[in-house]
């Protein structure tokens, strides 16, 4: 029996409390086999990257509703890339407005999923597009 | 009318030799129905489904105990509810503008919507407000900005709910300050504070201080407006986070009241008569939408809680057991496909909030699940409770659904399964324990799990979500925070600290601390800071090295 | 990532490759053995302390509340945090570190949490394993949490020098669990939550537990009331894990102890080598797959095929 697991961060950033949708898809990718790792609310970028770091995961889920994801995600992966890592799938969820996801994108973002994403297309996404 | 006996016969005679061949031939669209609460809904319900109510006991008459039918006596028919829209996005100057817009169009109430660092009593200069300033509701540092936020709209005039919790002292205290300085006496102030801790504990997130100090912070608002503020609204329970964070209409009732009966039980304990304070508490309840069971849900719960506070609590006046709730539709229903489809979702919630007998009511704006609402989507939303209001009739009887069957139904259905909830809660400690334990949480976290699974599996439909899909551009204009707004407000505060009088700000802090550690209402001296302009960040500083803060325990 | 690259970067202290080797660890990945076998002189200075109780007892809140008090006295801490996983699906929800965001920037504090997954060589041979990369990485502290529920967890927790048992007031069924498991492993029982009531009494009966104990020897474990919400006994617990370290060394058990893992843990290695070794030869061949088929059909019997393959095996690694 091989006990290789796909390892994920789910983080939520930013001060907003509104953490059932980082919940339920935390449960869908247990329920997928993954391992995941919940962070709790009010996590500065600073937290998230040393927790994803500490943890090896392959995978870093950010969920925010606030609107501040402007500010953070580019954040985020500024730490991550000044700490040399880039074998960390990120992807993000909550309430993104479509203008907002290009330049998310351009930052390394993998992929925004809005509000009514299937939970099954997340876990599609991760194992497909894992960088291991 | 005909004898129970004779319906339960002629109704088997139907449902043998009717039905059964309909059946053969027309199978239904599924085996078993439920409510989202998943009350197993029958195909027809008749007077043996409702043999059990007792008119008078159960039923009863609007304005009279126990409340089923409505909280007052002629209900819409005298004035129609509150329409009030939240609102409050970046500076208080805009949202001031938004206010007054708001009032133009008819609305009859404010509400106000604070953003995230405000709501957790960090100023706008503090690291973990970086991003979210002015973001989800207005920014609010100190009196100054208090101060613009109600720039000529007479407080006299308006009602004002403030949704705060963790600091709803704070800023109640700031409400106070402005309408003084407009020579209106706080007598005279009409309006809530949220001041719903246990849900932010439990469901919303935007705590502070741990619960035992928290629970004093808001017992000191039912003493102090007991005594100085007789119109004002001293907490609104809210099940709406809890709804909104997946749980069912059994567990919004169950949870809130649950909540609710902390609150109380604390009031007294504090040494608060529960005639002195109950009639000012009231509620919070989203609308769903599972149409009858959320119109029989605000039934259930008024009169629930009317028999806990009479029963349990003893209360003597009729008005201390008569649950007042503002609605406001659900915005976890709200789709970001086709968005347009959400004003028909908000004009059905709106519609059973208004049959349910709602005290006032916001409706939800289509755009929100992609972000802050525009001015035109504003409009559409409240121009829909005008129309329900103006042009549908419902207003014009009261609680035109009592006397179905299925709604009394389920009606007792949801207050039994409600019941028995808060009695496993009560077993736990009450409320509190329950959240520390991860009770409530674990309960939600499962139905929201449930939900989405059954929407994911397609067992459940969502409209333009996992059936009648189209491919769309999103192509709507929403509305959108200039970051600028962080900078100027930034900048303001600054300007605020250095114009203002030192030492008198580090005095009233100073009387402030020692209040805290003692046992003394902590309101006057609230008031006090806010009046020398100490910030909404320097006052809640100053409770956390007294109170220290919550740490969410790890419930997934 | 080489071997040398994992050994020298944790040896100069980068947690990136501290964790990436627990990481090897869990997912047993050969490389894993070879860099532990390179750090293993490096190992055995840290102190390894066992938490472990009823879910609900508090563990996160007290491990954390434990790490604060070490900073204070200026020791760095490692934490493993161990946590079932699904059965299911093989995956895990680990929330512990929701509890421990106050050290989440302390660079002397290093977290990992851990699902208990399917392990082939045993829970405890991946969580020993990292906990000697933690041990190698230079950490002075060693917490590793789990929840005291069943014999793999009491494995897990036997690595430890120091064994807390937590436990709170109230629910008399607690009790029996742990006089059920893990009970026997405790060198100090904590009842957290000492503000809830029948704090007292739970200490009371913990004691009176403790003293119709017949096999317990020089050392009786302390009981503590802490509240971790408060921090109170915090102090004393940890004072009370500083006496019992000096107690196993005074009384020699830390010697005894140091002998008895390491016969221990070389003797399962063997014997998870030397399985795994026979069975990679045999597994798949058909005469293997043959006999395995006379003997369901009760022409061959398992004693003398075992003793039969084992021979062969022996006589083939002898040439």
């Amino acid at each position: 029996m091989s006990s290789k697991k796909i390892r994920v961060l789910v983080a939520k950033p930013g001060l907003d409390g509104h953490d059932r949708g980082a919940k339920v898809v935390a449960r869908a990718l247990r329920d997928a086999g993954m391992e995941v790792i919940y962070t709790g609310l009010r996590q500065t970028p600073e937290m998230i990257v040393r927790a994803a770091i500490d943890e090896a995961v392959d995978v870093i889920g950010l969920s925010i509703l606030s609107g501040a994801h402007n500010a953070i995600f580019p954040r985020v992966m500024e730490l991550l890339n000044a700490e040399g890592v880039d074998d960390i799938l990120v992807v993000a969820g909550g309430i993104i407005p479509e203008d907002d996801v290009p330049m998310l994108k351009e930052v390394g973002i993998a992929e925004v999923f809005g509000p009514g994403t299937p939970l099954q297309e997340i876990v599609d996404f991760i194992q497909s597009n894992v960088k291991k | 009318m005909v004898e129970e006996k004779d319906v339960s016969e002629s109704l088997k005679e139907w449902d043998e030799k009717v039905v059964g061949k309909t059946l053969e031939r027309f199978p239904e669209r599924k085996k078993e129905f439920a409510t989202i609460s998943g009350i197993p809904v029958k195909r027809l319900y008749s007077p043996v489904d409702t043999a059990d109510i007792d008119y008078n006991r159960d039923v009863g008459f609007p304005g009279a105990y126990p409340f089923t039918r409505g909280v007052q006596p002629t209900m819409y028919r005298g004035r129609f509810w509150t329409m009030r829209q939240y609102s409050g996005f970046a500076t208080a100057k805009e949202t001031n503008e938004r206010f007054k817009f708001l009032l133009e169009q008819g609305q009859t109430g404010l509400s106000v919507a604070f953003d995230l660092p405000t709501q957790i009593g960090y100023d706008s200069d503090h690291p973990l407000a970086q991003g979210e300033v002015g973001k989800v509701g207005v920014a609010i540092d100190s009196l100054a900005d208090m101060e613009v936020l109600f720039d000529s709209i007479p407080l006299d005039k308006v009602s004002t709910s403030m949704t705060i919790n963790a600091p709803a002292s704070v800023l109640l205290a700031m409400y106070i300050v402005v309408a003084e300085k407009q020579g209106v006496p706080m007598e005279k102030l009409r309006g809530t504070v949220q001041n719903d801790i246990l849900k932010e504990y439990a469901a919303r997130g935007t705590y502070i201080f741990p619960p035992q100090p928290s629970m004093r912070l808001t017992t000191d608002i039912f003493r102090f407006c007991s005594e100085k503020m007789p119109l004002w609204n001293t907490i609104s329970i809210s099940g709406y986070h809890l709804r909104e964070a997946g749980s069912t209409a059994v567990q919004e009732v169950a949870f809130t009241i649950a909540d609710g009966i902390a609150y109380v039980e604390s009031a007294i304990k504090s040494g608060l008569d529960v005639d002195a304070f109950a009639s000012r508490l009231s509620f919070f309840f989203g609308s769903h939408s599972d149409f009858l069971e959320e119109i029989a849900k605000f039934r259930a719960a008024r009169r629930l809680w009317a028999r806990i506070m009479k029963e349990r609590f003893n209360a003597k006046s009729d008005r201390s057991t008569r649950m007042r709730f503002h609605t406001q539709t659900a915005g976890c229903t709200l789709t970001a496909q086709q968005p347009d489809n959400n004003i028909v979702r908000v004009t059905m919630q709106a519609l059973q909030a208004v049959l349910g007998g709602t005290q006032s009511l916001h409706t939800n704006s289509r755009d929100e699940a992609l972000s802050l609402p525009t001015e035109d989507s504003v409009q559409i939303a409240l121009r829909t409770q005008q129309i329900i209001a103006y042009e549908s009739g419902v207003g014009d009887t009261i609680d035109p659904l009592a006397g179905s069957y299925y709604i009394e139904y389920l009606t007792n259905e949801i207050e039994r399964l409600a019941t028995e909830y808060i009695k496993k809660i009560d077993s736990m400690g009450g409320a509190p324990a329950a959240i520390e334990q991860g009770y409530i949480q674990k309960e939600i976290h499962a139905a929201a799990y449930a939900f989405q699974r059954a929407v994911d599996s397609g067992e459940r439909v969502v409209v333009g979500v996992n059936k009648f899909t189209v491919k769309e551009e999103q192509s709507m204009e929403y509305l959108r925070v200039n970051p600028q707004i962080e900078r100027e407000q930034v900048e303001r505060l600054m300007a605020l600290k250095q114009d203002r009088d030192g030492a008198k700000v580090e005095a009233t802090l100073k009387a402030l601390k020692q209040c805290a550690e003692g046992t003394e209402n902590l309101m006057p001296y609230i008031i006090d800071a806010v009046k020398a302009y100490a910030t909404l960040g320097e006052i809640c500083d100053v409770l956390r090295s007294v109170f220290g803060e919550y740490k969410a325990p790890d419930i997934l | 990532m080489s071997v040398e690259k994992l050994v020298e970067g944790i040896l100069s202290g980068k947690r990136r490759e501290l964790a990436r080797l627990i990481s090897l660890i869990e997912d047993e990945d050969a490389i894993a053995s070879e860099v532990l076998s390179r750090l293993y002189k490096n190992t055995g200075h840290a102190k390894i302390i066992g938490v472990t109780g009823p879910p609900g007892s508090g563990k996160s809140t007290l491990v954390t509340r434990i790490t604060t008090e070490y900073r204070k006295r200026e020791q760095s801490v490692g934490i493993i945090c161990v946590d079932p996983s699904s059965p299911f699906s093989g995956g895990a929800l680990l929330g512990d570190r929701i509890r421990m965001q106050e050290h989440s920037l302390d660079d002397e504090v290093f977290v990992r949490s851990m699902g208990t997954r399917g392990h082939l060589g045993g829970l405890s041979r991946a969580t020993s394993d990292a906990v000697r990369a933690v041990d190698a990485f230079g950490k002075d502290v060693i917490l590793v949490e789990t929840v005291g529920a069943g014999q793999s967890e009491v494995e897990v927790i036997e690595i430890a020098h120091t064994v807390i048992v937590t436990d709170v007031p109230g629910s008399g069924d607690d009790i029996q669990a742990i006089k059920a498991g893990i009970m026997e492993i405790a060198d100090i029982f904590v009842v957290n939550k000492s503000d809830l009531p029948g704090a007292d009494k739970k200490v009371t009966e913990i004691n009176a537990m403790l003293d119709t104990d017949q096999k317990m020897g020089t050392w009786r474990p302390p009981v503590i009331l802490t509240n971790g919400r408060t921090g109170e006994g915090i102090t004393e617990l940890v004072d009370m894990i500083e006496e019992h370290f000096a107690y196993l060394a005074s009384s020699g058990q830390l010697e005894a102890r140091g002998l008895r893992r390491s016969r221990e843990e070389l003797e399962q290695l063997m014997e998870y080598k030397l399985t795994r070794e026979l069975l990679s030869t045999l597994r798949g061949r058909p005469e293997y797959e043959n006999a395995i088929r006379e003997i369901a059909l009760r022409r061959e019997d398992p004693y003398t095929v075992a003793e039969r393959l084992i021979t062969e095996f022996l006589v083939k690694c002898r040439e």
